[in-house]
Formats: C-alpha cells, structure tokens, sequence
C-alpha cells in the first residue's frame, strides 16, 4: 500500500503470529497454528479502519498484537513513527497510555470489586494523570461525556447494564487521553437497541477528541456504517482493503463477495443474490508474498487492494 | 384454509430470585399455524426463549408457569405430568438451540447419540435407527454420513454440529420445529447455509417453524410471520412484509430505524432508541417501552390491548385506539 499518506499513525508491516499448539519431547514445536501470516496495512490519523472476518480469521489477534498483548513472532508495528516490536515493557510504558482497548465484553472486562471512580481512575494512577482533586472531577467529566452520572461514581458494575457497563470501559479507556484505540467487538455484547446508542456515542468522541480507531466486528452491516477503511481477513492474512462504501460495492475477492453476500438482509423483499463459498480458495503462497507491493495486496484501482486469487 | 397448530393464550411465567420475582413472561397470546414459519424477535430478557420452553415444558423451578394456557390441535398441554410432556417432545415438538456444543453429549458417537433418539421416539430397532440416522444426516447436508456417525461432536465444526442437532430434532418427524437463536454462534458465511437448510427442510414438509432470534435480517430472510417481543410481551406481531414496512408500534419502528442504512448514507448518524430495557422484577406496570418511548403520553401507564390493523397485524399501542386521547 502506499506510504505516501504523511499522517499514518499506526503501520503494520508484515505482522505473523503463530501459536504453539504441541511440543515434543525436545521442546520443539509440533503443530503451529499460524493465527495472523504475513499482514500489512496502516491506519491513518483521525480514520477508523474497520477489520472483518470470521471466527478464526485472526482479527482479534491483531488487534492484541497492536497493543502488545501478544508478543508477534514475527514482523513490525510502527505507531507514530515508532516500531513498537523493539521497545522493552519500561519503553513501552507512554505508548500503553497513547494507545488503549475496549473489549466486546463489558461483563468480564470490569473487576467487579471496584466502583466506578476505582475502575476509571485506575488507568490514570499508573500513568500518573489527574491527581488529587482533580481526579474525581475529571472522572466525573468523563463520566458527563459517556452518558452517566456523577452519582454513578460509587457503584459497581452489577449494578448497570450491558450498555452502561460498555460506556464505563469507554470511560475507562479514555481517561489517560488516547490518541488510538483498538475496538473489539465493542458492541456484539449488547442489545441491538442499545448498540446503536454506543456506535453513535464512540463516533461523537472520535470527533471530540481526534481518535483514531481500529474497530474489529463480525457485524458486517455496523461496520460499514462505521468504517471509512476495511480490511477483510481470512486464514490469518488479509485478502482485500478498500474504502467502504467501494468494498461492499465492489467486492472483488471471492471471499469478500461470498462473505458479504451472506449477510442477512433486514428487508423481506430484498432478492438473495448469494454468492457461495463453494471451497475454501487456497492461498497460493509464492503469489502472496511477491505482490505488487510489501502488503502482498494488489491495487486494482485506486486505495482498493485485493489478494491475488 | 391452513390449521391451526398451537396456540398460547395469556402465558405468565415467572422466575424466584433473591431480589424478587422476575416476570419474564407477562401475559403472551399468538398462535402458530400449519406449515408457516413463525419468528419471534426480542433482545435478551424480552421473554423470547422463556416462551419457547414453555411450549416444550422446560420450565423449571425457579421458573414457574403461573398463569395462561397452551393449545396444541385444541388440547390444553398445561398441566401435563413429566411423561405425558415426553410423548409431545421430540416426537411432535422438537428443538435446536443455540450451542450445539453444549446441547450434544462430548463422550458419545454422532451415530450412538442419533439412535437413542430415533429408537426411542420411533421405537425402531438399532440398526435400522442407525440407517435412518445416516439417512438424516445427508438430508442435512452432511457428506459421507456413514463415516461420520463413527465421530465425536469436536470432530464437527460448529455448523456441521448445528446441523447434526437439526438432523436429531427432524429425525423424529415432528410437526413443529422450535429453533432458538439456531445461527448466533455461527460465522455468516455458515448461517447463510442452516438459513437455507431449514428453508429447503421446511419445504419438504408440513412443518411449521418458530425461529427465536434477536436479528431482523434473518427474520426478513427466512420468516412469513413475527411477532416483537419487549418486556415479556407482544408488543406486535404481524406478516413479515407489514412488520418492516408498515411497522404499528414504536419500539418495532425504533429498532428498525436503529439499524445502520444499507446503501448510500450508510455514513449517515445512526438513530438509536435511548434509554434500557425495563427491569422485570419491578415493570412498569403499562406499557414496558413507556420509558423510551417518544410517543408516551398519559394512558399509557395502563396496559394497552392489542390493536388490529387488518391484515392479521397487531400492536399493544395506545396511539392506535382512536378513543385515546394523544398528548397535549
């Protein structure tokens, strides 16, 4: 892809990660499971670049290798200019504030031992943000900013829902002033009534305060709502980037297209027009890795990449 | 003239728990006619899958059946004994839920698990209860059955497993299908084929179908009926076609128009419904969307009837009784 966009915040260049799944007597390992082969893309500054794919695809494995949840066997993480991959846990430290993760379960994310204050402030005592006085008030601003109260400061999780559960890790996430955050899921958790009230209120923020996210989903539909950019993964690799009103218009990889054909559409006269996915279409390898560019993606036309198939 | 299959008049049921009772059911009538497929589309704790076990006589305690009575072909199924609810069950009603992994014993054969059910119901012998086995499984879909009955469910993936649990349930040839959120733990690519599967099965047969699902996409895929659940009651219910075009009661209208538009202006702001479900150990006691509602105005704090919008179409709204007085 090109680098010619000078405000790329984050840049993932040739990312693998693969898991050990046996070892033998040797402590050799015998079966690897490659969750993430071979993956390059950036994300621009102010964008939200949305990831799809199924269970399985390696999407979420991405999202931990950016904030170095995983350690990537393999490839590098530029953030700001930074390759991330090099830096040790003492260096890493400012970037963990700068870079921050809502996760798809408000349920177990949140330790249901600690009030709200405690469970916001938390992030802001390791990084040394807000203290004293202040703390409180800025808490209860952020509070303010997701659609809570102060008077929700002393309770604890059990007591919200789902939804408001979601807004105290949003909360959470933002109180040491993230430049980049990486949404996982964020609302398959939640009530479809609900889920729109979050997607509307993470978009509001993004404006707010110039984020910039990585949104991972198998909600193909609130995806593209929310995405300017998406990358579709499957077995580990990305087969195709495109804006995304020209992505589900104009699919190209078999993939892609049986994958979006698939969606069921809320419109009982919409006409089915799916495209099956009748084998798995097999990478071939040695096309992959001598693609036009870095990526392994070709550019078809301009800003849409698709996998050789 | 299409039979009428089942139908549930007032169902009331509650579960005990330590913060008080929890009316998870409050009052549902509908009606489940021959060969149609019904959808039953709610959020989580509208009452959707409470009412489904009803109908199979699952509920346990702490949950309670207090009040309503089921019709099947007529006859009242409330207050049937453990074994008379065995003889309807499987062999009448049958039902797939949503995790097949749970609902499929690990330690047992494909093939062993298949029998028990088909040799039970059918009261076949083993060996031809292991035939029609195998006959099920290629009816699903599965490819070379024979080897697979010989496998263990982790030997499946997860939508070869759905439809192993869909082969079990159809194996007993029953007149109703009840198929709870049978989808949400498969990728979409793999809905799309159990959406056509149980299609394609329908086809083949008389069997009605009520599929339990919080996804309005799959509904207007694969359902000729709905009914919206909120709160533990019908909030509407009608034809699939007037359900998303001419929906009658606001919380239908809300979540149809909280969904994100589909072409051109699919960046444009998403509208949500504000607010959270009501809590159903204290419910309000009229209408459960009252409090966000964009439309609530006095009456509404009693519990409105369902109003008739021809077609079979019906909300619980104060706004479509012409006698009620709308907001000042």
């Amino acid at each position: 892809m090109s680098n010619t966009e000078s405000n790329i915040l984050v840049d993932v260049r040739n990312l693998k990660k693969y898991f050990t799944k046996g070892k033998n007597v040797w402590g050799r390992s015998t079966q690897v499971l490659k969750a993430v082969d071979g993956v390059s893309f950036q994300i621009r500054q102010g964008e939200t670049f949305g990831l799809v794919g199924e269970s399985g695809s390696g999407k979420s494995t991405i999202g931990r290798c950016l904030i170095r949840l995983y350690d990537y066997t393999d490839g590098e993480v530029y953030f700001d200019g930074h390759d991330l991959s090099k830096l040790n846990e003492k260096q890493l430290k400012p970037f963990r504030s700068r870079i921050q993760t809502i996760f798809q379960d408000p349920y177990s994310s949140l330790n249901p031992g600690m009030n709200v204050l405690e469970l916001i402030s938390e992030p802001m005592n390791i990084h040394g943000v807000y203290k004293g006085d202040e703390r409180i008030d800025a808490v209860a601003a952020l509070l303010d900013r997701v659609g809570l109260k102060r008077d929700h400061l002393y309770r604890y999780p059990h007591e919200f829902s789902g939804g408001q559960r979601q807004r105290i890790s949003i909360a959470r996430a933002l109180s040491v002033n993230p430049e980049f955050v990486v949404c996982d899921e964020p609302i398959s958790a939640l009530d479809v009534s609900v889920q729109a009230q979050v997607v509307n209120m993470l978009e509001d923020l993004q404006k707010e305060f110039g984020l910039t996210y990585l949104f991972i989903a198998h909600d193909l539909s609130m995806v593209r709502h929310i995405s300017d950019r998406i990358g579709v993964m499957y077995g580990g690799r990305l087969v195709e980037v495109a804006d995304s009103d020209e992505l589900y218009e104009n699919p190209l990889h078999p993939y892609t297209r049986a994958l979006l054909s698939a969606i069921p559409v809320p419109d009982p006269r919409a006409i089915s027009r799916r495209v099956p996915l009748e084998k798995a279409p097999a990478f071939n390898a040695a096309e992959y890795d001598k693609g036009a560019g870095d990526s392994g993606l070709y550019e078809v036309s301009p800003g849409h990449f698709v996998a050789k198939y | 003239m299409t039979e009428r299959l089942l139908t549930v008049d007032s169902l009331k049921v509650s579960f005990d728990t330590r913060a008080g009772e929890n009316q998870a059911v409050r009052g549902v009538s509908f009606h489940i006619d021959e060969g149609e497929t019904l959808g039953i589309v709610g959020e989580s704790g509208s009452g959707k899958s409470v009412t489904a076990k009803a109908l199979l006589g699952l509920i346990s305690p702490p949950g309670k059946v207090i009040g309503g009575e089921i019709l099947y072909h007529g006859e009242s199924l409330t207050g049937l004994s453990e074994k008379q609810w065995r003889s309807i069950r499987g062999n009448r009603i049958a039902m797939v839920f949503q995790d097949p992994m749970t609902a499929l014993n690990p330690v047992k054969k494909i093939g062993a698990q298949m029998t028990e059910v088909i040799a039970r119901h059918r009261g076949l012998k083993k060996a031809e209860a292991l035939k029609e086995a195998i006959r099920m499984l290629s009816e699903v879909g599965i490819n070379e059955p024979e080897r697979r009955v010989e496998q263990y469910p982790h030997e499946f993936s997860g939508g070869m497993r759905q439809r192993v649990m869909i082969a079990m349930a159809l194996s007993c040839q029953p007149e109703l299908l009840l198929a709870d959120e049978p989808t949400t733990a498969i990728d979409v690519t793999i809905q799309a084929q159990i959406l056509d599967l149980l299609k394609e099965l329908k086809d083949k047969s008389r069997m009605s179908v009520v599929l339990i699902t919080h996804d309005l996409g799959v509904v207007a895929q694969v359902c000729t009926r709905v009914i919206v659940m909120y709160g533990g009651m019908v909030m509407e219910e009608g034809l699939v076609d007037d359900i998303f075009f001419r929906p009658g009661h606001p919380y239908t209208q809300g979540l149809l128009r909280s969904l994100p538009k589909r072409d051109g202006g699919s960046r444009e702001r998403l509208v949500p419904i504000e607010g959270s479900p009501p809590d159903l150990i204290n419910p309000p006691p009229g209408c459960p969307f009252i409090e966000r509602c964009p439309h609530a105005f006095g009456k509404c704090v009693e519990r409105p009837p369902l109003f008739e919008l021809g077609n079979g179409q019906r909300a619980m709204c104060w706004l479509l009784d012409k006698e009620a007085k709308t907001g000042e």
